[in-house]
């Protein structure tokens, strides 16, 4: 077999590993391979924190008028939950995946920078520890921030929020956001210029073609948030105004900037589990993705419309209904895309031949769990019914199913996929459907009921609640699923570990997948590709090479 | 065990039995949004049953066992990618369509009127002023029924949000952008409504009632917080009188930092919606505010037993 050779990092730097042993090898690494994994433990850790501060609200939540936690905990927790879910586990998730899978996908040494590579993981990991570190401030005034994930002024000015926890939640998304930001700029500079001789840019696999739209996605949005955090720091320490309307400051301005990095983060979090998908559905159906071009231009114009929805968050805020109105349509618009892409995963199901492997039941709960987040935000960019439901524990429902139906059910399909090539060895598939059936199950007993919560006037963020009829019960349905829910992941954990030690050996392909991170061995070499890749001649490589008398190429052809 | 009594009693006294479902409107703005929340919440539900059934189908009629076919390897189809573009489109439009009718409806225009009603919002109450009479009160909205009144709203300090789910929308209060809002009730009855915007600490006990009365007993609650309270008549009374006015009572509570208490005995509930307005839980209210209220603005002032029974005999008369 002819291998072709492959492009370097930029400036032909080598960066080979020098011969360190243990933790030194790890700390000191600028290998794609080693910080993906480093990305995706921290972000696990960082969900064990923010899931844990989750079932602690749900204690909380459990029975009215409850006194588990005072209001001051309860309001710092669910800010730390939802800053945590969003920053440190989500977004660093799917980077993770993105920073170890990338390279070998489309064919390269390694990422295109690789020591900023390695900056971008360590200021990010310092930044989530900054945030944490509010929790060690003492006093009657400290503690963790205690003002939501949005942090909206002027409550997050000092003359409401007077301890240091503001401080540290801007200093730590300052650190995180650099990390996001360079993070960002490496994984463009590395798809556009490293892929493999023959690897166009209409060939590169989904999850590459997304991973590049979030990264510009990224790099466009983060420096608003950045902006907005150093306006509200100099407004805290510097006694500036920006936000303060006492003082000729505008508190609007501040939902402005946050929303318009805001809103695109949604789909910097939900992009690249698009990718995820588009890579699971087709191999377990065996089957090319349906619709490559339309998957692929629906997420440009996702991306370029996410930019243009930001103040549907703001409907309730009374800017007039001309305003809401032109935020409503881009908001109905943006669901066009979204809906081509739920058919067309939906359609590369049929006629093919469906192994259910776990990785492949995480992605059909996504699709289903994915559509009922994505439908109930169209109720949402019907500005009336936003009118209503935001703010309320609708609201609550809707954006986990998005981030937990969707991104999460999508990252967990990522790990039983990918687990093999990492480690080189299979999770154990039994236990890996008991964690998916229980998530599931969890996952909606949790959220579900919070719909009907919301349409009964239920709002967000409340630390208690008066014993209404039936809210008792309904809530203390949604904590038993929290526990169910975090059950699943303990069974998860086990699997990890257990089939880290003892798990079947995977060999360099066991799913018959196609893309060019499965020509290697698992787990891949320190060094890429060193004997060059597969040639290149269509989107699937492996597949061309497993059948030369029906490649890609022939039958695409035929088709025409 | 005390807190968890006193709210288990305010449920069953009925005050809580208020309505707060955005499904069970009881004005025409919040009918007009409950509509069409159930036309598309129906229309959302179709598309969910689709693609579910589409998915289900698929993969029970393609899952891999033996003798399944081999999958086809097929690569789209650029007719079903344009209908699937399209059909979406045009319902959306259509939804589109429904929502600009309901704004009209649910939201009418507030510009040329001049408000009947101003609430001002504060960490963690509502003041609420009527402008034709100069009433003010407290965490309680009393309107005549089937009258629609302009309300303008103010914030004294952070962000809230004013949600009564049964009368419509809800409207951000947000400080330096006042905002307008018709508010009315069609049927005679009361209607919960509570903060939802997250304002700091007591955020869930910033609540409110609407009390929609006819016109009639509208008109009597009117004249009732119009008339002068009656004097203290008994020792506890006068003496609960001179402490409530010569200590340190009144400088929040006739300066906006709290409740006016004027007439506090003619309302239903306390601090918010935390407890109902009954002697008992007045007097625990002052022995221990952040019992019931942790980290609201309303110090402990550690009142003697006689000082509370006093100031709870003065409390009481104030109607």
């Amino acid at each position: 077999m002819k291998q072709a050779a492959i492009p370097d990092t930029l400036g032909g730097e080598s960066f080979e590993e020098e011969a360190r042993e243990g933790w030194l090898s790890w700390v000191s690494s600028v290998d794609h391979k080693k910080l993906g994994i480093m990305y995706l433990l921290g972000s696990f850790f960082f969900f064990l924190v923010g899931g844990i501060l989750a079932l602690l609200m749900r204690v909380q939540l459990a029975a009215p008028n409850n006194h588990f936690l005072s209001p001051q905990v309860y309001n710092q927790f669910f800010t730390m939950h939802g800053t945590t879910m969003v920053f440190l586990v989500l977004v660093p998730m799917l980077v993770g995946f993105a920073t170890y899978m990338v390279p070998l996908m489309i064919g390269a040494r390694d990422m295109a920078f690789p020591r900023l590579n390695a900056l971008s993981f360590w200021v990010q990991i310092f930044g989530g520890l900054m945030l944490y570190f509010s929790f060690a401030t003492s006093g009657v005034n400290g503690g963790a921030p205690a003002v939501g994930w949005f942090s909206y002024a002027p409550l997050s000015e000092t003359a409401y929020s007077y301890g240091p926890g503001v401080n540290y939640w801007i200093l730590g998304l300052l650190g995180i956001g650099v990390g996001t930001i360079t993070a960002g700029i490496n994984l463009i500079a590395t798809i556009i210029c490293l892929r493999a001789p023959g690897m166009s840019i209409r060939r590169v696999p989904l999850f590459v073609w997304m991973t590049m739209i979030t990264a510009f996605l990224i790099v466009v949005v983060m420096p608003i948030l950045n902006a907005g955090l150093v306006m509200l720091l100099i407004d805290r320490l510097l006694n500036a105004h920006f936000f303060r309307a006492d003082s000729g400051g505008s508190a609007v301005l501040w939902q402005h900037v946050f929303w318009a990095f805001g809103h695109p983060e949604v789909y910097i979090m939900i992009l690249p589990a698009f990718g995820i998908i588009s890579e699971v559905i087709p191999v377990f159906s065996g089957k090319p993705i349906y619709g490559y071009d339309f998957v692929a231009a629906s997420t440009l114009a996702i991306a370029f419309l996410s930019l243009a929805v930001w103040a549907h968050h703001m409907f309730a805020v009374g800017l007039g209904h001309a305003f809401d109105l032109f935020f409503a349509i881009s908001s109905f618009a943006i669901a066009v895309p979204t809906g081509v892409k739920i058919f067309n995963w939906t359609a590369t199901l049929y006629q093919g031949r469906i192994r259910f492997t776990t990785s492949m039941l995480f992605a059909l709960g996504f699709l289903l769990m994915f559509t009922i987040g994505g439908l109930s935000g169209v109720a949402f960019a019907a500005v009336p019914i936003d009118w209503q439901m935001t703010d309320s524990y609708f609201v609550v429902a809707h954006i986990h199913y998005v981030l937990f139906g969707g991104t999460m059910f999508a990252l967990f399909a990522g790990v039983y996929y990918w687990f093999p090539k990492i480690s080189g060895r299979m999770l154990n598939e039994r236990w890996g459907k008991v964690h998916f059936w229980l998530t599931l199950i969890g996952f909606n007993l949790t959220f579900m009921i919070q719909h009907v919560l919301g349409m009964l006037g239920m709002p967000r963020r409340v630390f208690t609640y008066p014993a209404l009829p039936g809210w008792a019960e309904m809530n203390m349905a949604s904590t038993i699923g929290a526990f169910v829910l975090a059950f699943s992941v303990l069974i998860f954990m086990v699997n990890i570990a257990i089939s880290l030690r003892s798990g079947a050996v995977a060999g360099d392909n066991p799913w018959d997948a196609w893309t060019l991170e499965w020509a290697t061995t698992s787990p891949p070499p320190p060094e890429n590709f060193t004997h060059g890749v597969p040639p290149i001649r269509g989107r699937r490589p492996l597949w061309d090479l497993a059948h030369p008398d029906r490649t890609d190429e022939m039958m695409m052809k035929l088709v025409k | 065990m005390l807190v968890g009594k006193a709210l288990i009693g305010l449920a069953m006294s009925g005050t809580y039995s208020a309505n707060a479902f955005a499904l069970a409107p009881a004005s025409p703005q919040a009918a007009a949004i409950s509509q069409l929340f159930v036309g598309t919440l129906i229309y959302l539900g179709a598309i969910f049953a689709l693609v579910t059934f589409l998915v289900l189908y698929a993969i029970i009629r393609y899952r891999d066992r033996p003798g399944a076919p081999e999958a086809r390897q097929n690569f789209g189809s650029r007719k079903l990618e344009i209908i699937w573009t399209v059909v979406p489109i045009l319902s959306l439009i259509v939804l589109a369509g429904f929502t600009v009718r309901t704004m009209i409806v649910s939201d009418p225009p507030t510009a040329n009127a001049d408000p009947d009603l101003r609430i001002v919002a504060h960490q963690w109450w509502w003041e609420i002023y009527y402008m034709k009479t100069g009433v003010v009160t407290a965490n309680e909205i009393h309107i005549p029924a089937g009258k629609r009144l302009l309300v303008e709203f103010r914030s004294a300090d952070v962000i809230h949000d004013f949600w009564a789910p049964a009368l419509g929308r809800k409207i951000d209060i947000v400080p330096g952008h006042p905002n307008r809002l018709w508010i009315e009730a069609d049927q005679v009855g009361t209607y919960l409504g509570m903060c939802a915007e997250f304002c700091g600490n007591e955020h869930a006990w910033m609540r409110f009632l609407v009390i929609a009365e006819p016109p009639g007993q509208f008109a009597a609650w009117m004249k009732e917080q119009l008339a002068a309270p009656p004097s203290p008549t008994t020792a506890d009374e006068q003496l609960g009188a001179k402490i409530y006015h010569e200590s340190i009572c009144t400088n929040c509570h006739v300066a906006s930092v709290g409740p006016d208490l004027t007439h506090l005995a003619s309302r239903r509930t306390l601090a918010a919606g935390a407890l109902d307005n009954t002697p008992e839980n007045l007097a625990a209210w002052l022995r221990d505010p952040d019992q019931f209220k942790p980290g609201s603005n309303m110090p402990n002032f550690e009142l003697s037993d006689d000082k509370v029974r006093a100031l709870v005999a003065y409390l009481e008369t104030q109607k």
